[in-house]
């Protein structure tokens, strides 16, 4: 009988009760907040990758993946978000150690591989458009378009989102709500790197497989 | 100190860690295996390591590999008992992800297989 008391007792390190504790801290609840959002943008992504799944061999009569998609030049793309995802955590290192030098560094380098990953995607969609391959070519087109353009439209506002924080840091400095608002950031950088793990994974290497 | 602070009195947001050595340290263990995984997977899907048919599968396995790779090292999503709700959030996205994605496979396969081929359906018109 004692010994379930002291499970209990030590499964709550703290002395507080749970309903006297009071709620929990902004910054707690705005990332948990904004980790349900992320969870239900992945879910939009869902129901993309299944209509890609599902049309991706609609090519009527058209170009068909393996003819279209150039692996290298994937790879190139690849790395330049894995390595703004690296330089995105390593920004907040720098926000938390309150380095302002360190981290519009680091954000610049993060802005400048996210722009660098979008150029090489557009110059791929002007090229598929050039050569008669685009959206309104096939289903599997139309779906690719749509699965690749809406991540890559993730980006761009991504890239939108942390300019707009440096000036925010500039003008107001390290406040609790702008240290938010880049927590949140990471996690949206983050999350959209864990997508185009499936991005590529299922529309370029699955081309090829 | 404060992070500490946090951590014992409330859940923990994902994201959020113990110190920012930590925090280096996982996010270069994080990088070092997704450029690994990454790798793997570009130089397997056109490689004859496996079975032909299997290399799907493969590249599947590195796929998940890595998104778990990624939150574990990048976004700290831990099993730890103060980020339950963020662990059992995952789960219910993980499952909605699923049951769209396999979902919408599964029913329009069947429908493919129920559809009478194309010259029959032309044949009925046909016969009006």
């Amino acid at each position: 009988m004692s010994s379930v008391v002291d499970v209990a007792l030590d499964e709550t390190p703290t002395e507080t009760p749970l309903s006297e504790r009071g709620p929990a801290p902004t910054r707690v609840v705005a990332a948990f907040g904004f980790w349900l959002f992320l969870l239900s943008d992945i879910i939009v992504f869902a129901a993309l990758f299944a209509a890609y799944a599902v049309l991706s061999g609609e090519t009527n009569g058209g170009p068909s993946p393996i003819e279209l998609f150039d692996k290298r030049h994937v790879f190139i793309e690849t790395g330049c978000l894995l390595a703004s995802s690296f330089t995105c955590g390593l920004m907040m290192i720098a926000l938390e150690r309150r380095q302002s030098g360190l981290t519009y560094a680091w954000a610049l380098l993060t802005a400048a591989l996210g722009g660098l990953f979008l150029y090489l995607e557009f110059s791929e969609f002007a090229d598929m458009v050039q050569r008669g391959a685009g959206p309104t070519r096939s289903a599997f087109l139309s779906s690719f378009f749509t699965l690749v353009g809406t991540h890559g439209a993730h980006v761009t506002v991504g890239i939108a989102w942390l300019l707009t924080m440096m000036a925010q840091i500039a003008t107001l400095g390290f406040r609790p709500m702008i240290i938010r608002r880049m927590i949140c950031f990471s996690l949206f950088w983050h999350a959209l790197d864990i997508v185009w793990i499936g991005v590529f994974t299922v529309v370029y290497l699955g081309a090829h497989a | 100190m404060s992070a500490q602070v946090e951590s014992t009195e409330s859940d923990r947001a994902p994201g959020s860690h113990q110190s920012s050595k930590d925090r280096l340290k996982s996010y270069t263990l994080g990088l070092a295996l997704a450029i690994i995984l990454t790798a793997t997977s570009f130089a397997a899907s056109s490689s004859n390591w496996v079975w032909g048919p299997s290399i799907p599968v493969l590249l599947a396995v590195l796929a998940i590999a890595q998104m778990g790779v990624h939150l574990v090292f990048f976004l700290h999503i831990s099993t730890a008992p103060d980020s339950t709700n963020n662990i059992l959030s995952l789960a219910f996205g993980v499952f909605v992800v699923g049951l769209v994605i396999f979902g919408s496979m599964i029913i329009i396969a069947n429908l493919n297989h129920n559809m009478m081929p194309m010259d029959q359906i032309m044949d009925i018109h046909r016969q009006r």
